[in-house]
């Protein structure tokens, strides 16, 4: 009976969704004042009922009702309690039902903290973001219901969850990484919005930033947590392999870096209007593109689910209605757009500039690898697959031209930078860049390779470039203090997640070049050496989890002489699925980890066993850590409050001299 | 020309032109990293070359895993159950490999015929099959659904 109300409250809120499409919009089209009032409302009322799925299939999982399939095909009885509650997320249709709750959650939000908006604005957006719910909903409905019921006889006991979605990774990083995803419909939803009001002023680019700038810092999160988790579950080692489900992400996060950066042109400067709306629908299109590689099962991948092409087909229809009305929209309104053209060839426009072109190029560039296997069988038959090195020989170029402009753009001024300033300012951070690029890694690891003393001249660069700009900021304010509390928060974001990419470049580089690695078969007692470490495996022990049989190791490591870390792999073997696991053991550190990886047990009582030593590794998720907490920064900065001041003084003031305010709104002034 | 045309000019120009150099590069960067996919019919038959890298995905043969006692050498037939290839690799299998059950190996066919792999890739979730392991099978004449591990509780 239970999920038979969650059934009816998916179509309850279809059409509260339908209502938030169609009414707001509707109103705004015709200056409706009643119905474009309807979106806040009506956005609650979607994030209730959707809510209220969401608990009710989550009961269905926590009190083990194998008559619904998806806790039959993904649940047991066996199962801990977390891995209960988040086996919701552990297959399509409850990751779906998951996403669409995401996604009412920020229209929520919209609603809340859009009060200094204009009214037909907000309707606008609320109506975009309405229709696309609607789609998604209808999706569930149609081909992927998360109620569906076991018929005619519920099995005794569920499948199990997948062994290797058993862990605190799988609790965070499916929500995180959809509530990033999710994000950029907004930010979509504003591009449209400003579209159809043909309004796309410095006004509309101020509202968007904070909220690309939250997308891209939950997204950043959501990416990291993925890469952090696949790190020490999936068993080799690595932190990025340019797997078709990986590239989505990365994708959308590029589009979306690179319109966080022409969002702040579009507002100071009122130029790459345009752009900044292609941007903005690119990213939403990324996004989806994520999910339909998901879903669809076309493409081979540690992420796919069971596949079914009916599912694909409607993704691909949502994907080209919303992607394809935005470009047809973009293509009537876009030239009427007018970019006043006032800048130098020499400016933080053309860095900025730069930046975009290298962005973009990086996305085509993952995206035409990432699909090129699919065309290719499209139109030849062959099945092929495209190696990382296609992605490193791009990517690491366009990166390492990337941070070159990183490091000029502050320092730049709008309109026209002159060369010599740009020298004097920068001219010895670059030397100093070289010097330490060559010495620090020589120090630190007694070692040298160029690819490192590359990386690490860059992160310098970019270390250096801000604490010259924090001085020249400064320089005139009568202390250093002083000059500091006068930047703003905005300020600070920015020169916060540039410091970030500096973290984890160095991560990334040293990982990728000073990584050792060793495959041995040990009996009890044997060691094997690594670098500067001794591994011994010191015997092995029979346990029992929850829901596994388990097989310990005891491996102890000792750098001359002294001991290091204690290390417990464990090879397990679920119960409910009969399914191996490797649970490898890490010794972490902000300098470098040491990790050990169970292969299988021989015959004899001998282990097979991978060791690695990998330094800097944390400094890539670090580096995440610090970009995205500098976004919230930015995103919190005091004149994207102040303007909601300013205006609700001014729309107080309009309502009182007219009366009843039945007048359009004030549009946004800008800058 | 005015000013401000030319200066947009050589905007566009300069964006045009990082594009055709980073679309160069890109393509020849595909070109040189695409890796076939082959099933063991393709390769008993001769349709690739020893030394050449490409993926190839199959069955693992039942009773035809042998590992060697004192290193992590193992050996092991893949087949699409008209044709077998022997296959080579050192180091450690993932979790899901065993007999019966869908591979994919990356690698290269040494002058004996025996294929060296470089890497070995077993489907994650073991009601999955991967869609090449799926038409290797399928251009074989062999059922991929009869030879699933376990039968998935969707169908």
């Amino acid at each position: 009976m239970i999920p038979e109300l969650g059934q009816f409250s998916l179509i309850l809120a279809f059409c509260l969704s339908i209502l938030l499409g169609v009414m707001p919009l509707a109103g705004a089209a015709s200056g409706n004042r009643l119905w474009m009032s309807m979106g806040r409302p009506l956005s609650a009322g979607l994030f209730v009922f959707l809510g209220i799925c969401l608990f009710i299939l989550g009961h269905a999982f926590v009190t083990d009702d194998f008559s619904v399939r998806v806790v039959a095909a993904q649940s047991n009885t066996l199962l801990p309690m977390q891995y209960k509650v988040t086996a919701l997320w552990g297959g399509h249709e409850g990751s779906f039902l998951l996403w669409t709750f995401m996604l009412s959650g920020w229209i929520l939000a919209v609603g809340m903290f859009s009060k200094s908006m204009p009214v037909e604005f907000v309707a606008r957006v609320l109506g975009v973001l309405g229709l696309l719910s609607a789609s998604y909903i209808l999706f569930m409905l149609a081909t992927s219901n998360p109620f569906d019921r076991m018929v005619p006889v519920p099995p005794a006991d569920g499948a199990d969850l997948n062994s290797a979605l058993q862990d605190i990774g799988f609790i965070m990083h499916p929500p995180t990484l959809y509530m990033g995803y999710v994000g950029y419909s907004v930010v979509f939803a504003f591009a449209i919005a400003a579209l159809l009001s043909g309004r796309l002023d410095a006004a509309w680019a101020r509202w968007s930033r904070p909220w690309a700038n939250v997308a891209w810092a939950i997204l950043t999160i959501g990416i990291a947590l993925g890469s952090w988790w696949a790190y020490y579950e999936l068993g080799w080692g690595g932190w990025w392999a340019w797997d078709p489900v990986e590239n989505p992400p990365l994708i959308t996060w590029l589009f979306g870096t690179a319109l966080i950066h022409s969002l702040a042109v579009t507002e100071k400067r009122r130029v790459f209007k345009s752009w900044t709306v292609l941007l903005a629908i690119l990213a939403f299109a990324g996004s989806l593109l994520g999910t339909f590689i998901t879903r669809s099962g076309l493409l081979t991948s540690v992420h796919a689910f069971a596949s079914d092409p009916s599912r694909g087909v409607f993704i691909l229809a949502i994907l080209g209605v919303f992607v394809g009305g935005a470009l047809l929209l973009y293509a009537i309104r876009a030239p009427l757009i007018k970019s006043e053209f006032g800048f130098g060839s020499l400016s933080r426009e053309i860095f900025l500039l730069a930046n975009n072109v290298i962005l973009v190029v990086a996305a085509a560039s993952v995206f035409l690898g990432t699909l090129f296997p699919m065309f290719y069988q499209a139109l030849t038959g062959d099945l092929i697959s495209i190696g990382p090195p296609y992605f490193n020989i791009i990517f690491v170029p366009l990166m390492i031209l990337l941070v070159i402009f990183l490091g000029i753009g502050p320092i730049s001024r709008w309109k026209k930078t002159s060369g010599t300033y740009l020298q004097q300012q920068l001219g010895k951070v670059a030397a100093a860049s070289v010097l330490l690029g060559v010495a620090l890694p020589l120090i630190v690891l007694l070692d040298i390779s160029i690819p490192a003393t590359i990386a690490v001249a860059l992160a310098v660069w970019i270390v250096l470039g801000i604490g010259r700009d924090l001085l020249a900021k400064t320089a005139n304010k009568p202390s250093r203090l002083q000059g500091l509390r006068s930047l703003t928060y905005g300020y600070y974001g920015m020169q916060g997640a540039h410091f970030g990419v500096a973290v984890m470049l160095v991560g990334v580089a040293l990982t990728s070049y000073f990584s050792s690695e060793r495959s041995i078969l040990l009996q009890t007692g044997d060691t094997v050496e690594l670098g500067k470490y001794e591994f011994q495996f010191a015997g092995s022990e029979r346990l029992a989890g929850p829901n596994y049989n388990a097989n310990r190791a005891t491996v102890l490591v000792t750098r001359d002489g002294d001991a290091v870390a204690d290390l417990y792999p464990e090879l397990r073997v679920y119960l409910a699925s009969g399914t191996p696991s490797t649970e490898m053991a890490i010794d972490p550190s902000l300098w470098r980890d040491l990790l050990v990886i169970p292969g299988e047990i021989r015959d004899n009582g001998a282990w097979t066993m991978t060791v690695y030593v990998k330094p800097f590794v944390r400094w890539i998720w670090l580096g995440a850590i610090i970009m995205a907490l500098s976004a919230t920064i930015a995103a919190t900065d005091r004149r994207y409050r102040k303007l909601a001041r300013v205006r609700k003084q001014a729309e107080d003031k309009a309502g009182e001299e007219v009366g009843q305010g039945d007048l359009q709104p004030v549009p946004g002034g800008g800058a | 020309m005015k000013p401000h045309r030319r200066k947009r000019l050589g905007v566009i120009l300069f964006i045009a032109t990082g594009m055709s150099v980073a679309v160069a590069l890109t393509l020849f960067a595909l070109s040189q990293n695409i890796n076939m996919f082959y099933s063991p019919t393709q390769v008993a038959n001769g349709e690739v070359e020893a030394g050449t890298m490409f993926r190839i995905g199959g069955m693992v043969k039942d009773g035809s895993v042998e590992q060697h006692q004192e290193s992590l050498a193992v050996s092991f037939v893949t087949t699409d159950y008209t044709h077998d290839v022997p296959i080579e690799y050192e180091g450690i299998l993932p979790d899901l490999f065993r007999e019966g059950q869908g591979i994919v190996a990356e690698g290269r066919l040494n002058a004996m015929g025996v294929f060296q792999a470089s890497r070995v890739l077993a489907k994650h979730d073991e009601n999955y099959m991967s869609p090449e392991v799926r038409a290797a099978l399928e251009q074989a004449g062999a059922d991929p659904e009869n030879h699933q591990f376990r039968a998935s509780p969707e169908d």
